[in-house]
């Protein structure tokens, strides 16, 4: 670049991301808790907004607001414009086909039962299989546990190695002409390990299978081609990706929804009602029965032209580079083990530190001002399979700095001093 | 001294680090209840006999934090020989004393179990400190079943 110059802008450079000006989008950042800095590193649970996602939904409500597909008058024609508008911001972000693909639910675990209950019904019977995988928060486990069960099916798990990615020897073994549908995060929400899940639905799709993917902790990470990864369902939640809670995306395979039945029924997803009986309005109304949250699209179409304006490469260099910091920081404090190894992972740290409980570390380190989750992280199983009841977990968000990290690291200090680890 | 150091106070690590009456108990009269916190993980098992009336033996298994270990171990030393009323009258004091601990009623926790009202301090951690006096309840109504 010439002295001087400007850069044009182009897709071919990355500007990184600028630390400051991104902290001052979340106006909750300069919260103080308990008269210390905020250090949040919890946005695997749940992220942050920023003003413009808040912003978008006070004035919504405040300028547009009506109930959607439904009046003829102009507030009705506006809210169906933002809601409709929304559904194609998330087409674009998924880069799925159609936007009759895109189906607004209440979130990752609501996709999740759709699916489990509305394909389950017709398409799972006795013998069939169900493959999961060791690492499923229990939103992708339970309900494939009982649409199995209620078909006489069963479901068969995929081991884990000792980094914690899948077993994918073990995977293909598991595979065959009995298993009907694969149920996989895109991303643990505990050991951070990303499935390869264009590999997987390739398999999957030899055997005849179909391949449902929980993208709910991925899709905040690295930018999801729904096209490219040519899996037939994923679903994915607002809140985990800075947009408002109660509102998540189904995207499912056209030929496939346009073959199902709807899983809860009422108003604006029928096309005929008689007394006798109704037909079903064509997807994705079918699958959006009653008002949907209309402010919650708005705010979450929000939360995805933000993340496409910073831009997912910008994102991810930041996160990873802080995750090898974190790592680092976290591989000094005495006595501490960290859950998942697996090279590629984003930026979730479950660790343990020898003779404490975790729920007493993230007591001490709350009072610190740093915000980390500690629990079973809704994955019993998983827990059972490290060894532990629970764990302590920091997760990174496009927010978090090195400043978070240190402040991490001295709470913990204080807690093991405290607990007498 | 701060709501941290009042919460972790030294009586409260020792007995987390070196529970009391950590052991099964078993044989007649022996009656018993779980207490499992599906939040957390917490789980401990409370055993008691009564005879005549009284509290003539407790003890406890299980894993969990400071707060639930401690809380466990701490009521199993005040119960002993304890009539099953003042072991009721106990579990609603204690439970004040985590929730409420400037209310008067609060006054007649015995003081080993006052270390606990820096829990009050911390809503979320009520649960672990209350864990095993529930199922210390439990387990005697079974036994005023029999």
């Amino acid at each position: 670049m010439p002295a001087g110059g400007t850069l044009a802008p182009s897709d071919a450079v990355i500007t990184p991301l600028d630390e400051i000006r991104v902290r001052a989008d979340f106006p909750i950042l300069e919260r103080s808790i308990r008269g210390k800095r905020l250090a949040y590193l919890d946005s695997a649970a749940s992220a942050q907004k920023p003003m413009t996602v808040i912003e978008s939904m006070r004035e919504y409500y405040a300028e547009h607001h009506s109930n959607v597909h439904r009046g003829v008058h102009l507030l009705s024609e506006e809210a169906t414009t933002a809601f409709e508008g929304a559904r194609d911001t998330a087409r674009r972000f998924l880069n799925a086909s159609l936007a009759e693909e895109i189906i607004f639910t209440s979130g990752t675990t609501a996709g999740v039962n759709l699916v489990a209950q509305s394909w389950g019904r017709s398409n799972l019977g006795p013998g069939d299989e169900v493959v999961v995988t060791t690492f499923e928060h229990h939103s992708n486990l339970v309900p494939w546990q009982v649409a199995t069960q209620q078909a006489g099916a069963s479901l068969r798990v995929v081991p884990l190695d000792s980094h914690g990615a899948l077993d994918l020897g073990e995977y293909e073994r598991l595979l065959g002409p009995r298993t009907r549908l694969v149920a996989v995060s895109h991303a643990s929400n505990v050991l951070g390990t990303v499935a390869p899940i264009a590999e997987m639905t390739a398999m999957a799709h030899q055997v005849g299978a179909l391949v449902f993917v929980d993208g709910a902790q991925a899709a905040p990470h690295f930018p999801i081609d729904l096209q490219a990864l040519d899996c037939d369902f994923y679903a994915l939640s607002g809140h985990k990706l800075y947009g408002p809670t109660g509102i998540g995306v189904l995207y499912g395979r056209a030929e496939l929804l346009s073959q199902m039945t709807p899983w809860q029924t009422g108003g604006g997803m029928i096309q005929r009602v008689e007394f006798e009986g109704s037909t079903w309005a064509p997807p994705p109304a079918r699958f959006e029965a009653g008002t949907p949250p209309i402010a919650e699209a708005v705010g979450f179409a929000a939360a995805m032209d933000y993340l496409s304006r910073i831009g997912f490469q910008a994102i991810s260099d930041h996160e990873q580079t802080l995750l090898t910091y974190l790592t680092e920081q976290l591989e000094t404090v005495p006595g501490i083990t960290i859950f998942g190894t697996a090279p590629g992972k984003i930026g979730v740290v479950s660790f343990g530190l020898d003779g404490v409980h975790p729920h007493d570390v993230a007591t001490v380190v709350d009072t610190h001002g740093v915000a980390v989750r500690a629990g079973h992280h809704c994955a019993q199983p998983l827990m059972r399979h490290l060894g532990v009841s629970a764990t302590l977990r920091a997760s990174l968000g496009l927010y978090n700095t090195r400043a978070d990290v240190d402040q991490l690291v001295v709470a913990l200090g204080d807690a093991r001093r405290r607990l007498g680890a | 001294m701060t709501d941290l150091d009042e919460l972790y106070q030294s009586v409260i690590i020792d007995h987390d680090r070196s529970p009391r009456n950590f052991r099964e108990l078993s044989g007649d009269g022996c009656q018993e209840a779980e207490g499992y916190n599906p939040l957390c993980g917490d789980r401990f098992r409370v055993m008691l006999k009564v005879e005549d009336g009284v509290v003539s033996d407790v003890s406890f298994t299980g894993a969990g934090c400071a707060i639930s270990k401690a809380s466990a171990s701490l009521m199993t030393e005040t119960l002993r020989g304890r009539t099953v009323e003042e072991a009721n009258r106990l579990f609603d004091a204690f439970h004040r004393g985590v929730t409420e601990p400037d209310d008067d009623s609060t006054a007649s926790l015995p003081n080993k179990l006052k270390v606990f009202r820096g829990v009050a301090a911390f809503p979320m951690r009520v649960k672990c400190a209350t864990l095993a006096w529930h199922a210390m309840k439990k387990a005697l109504q079974t036994s005023q079943g029999v």
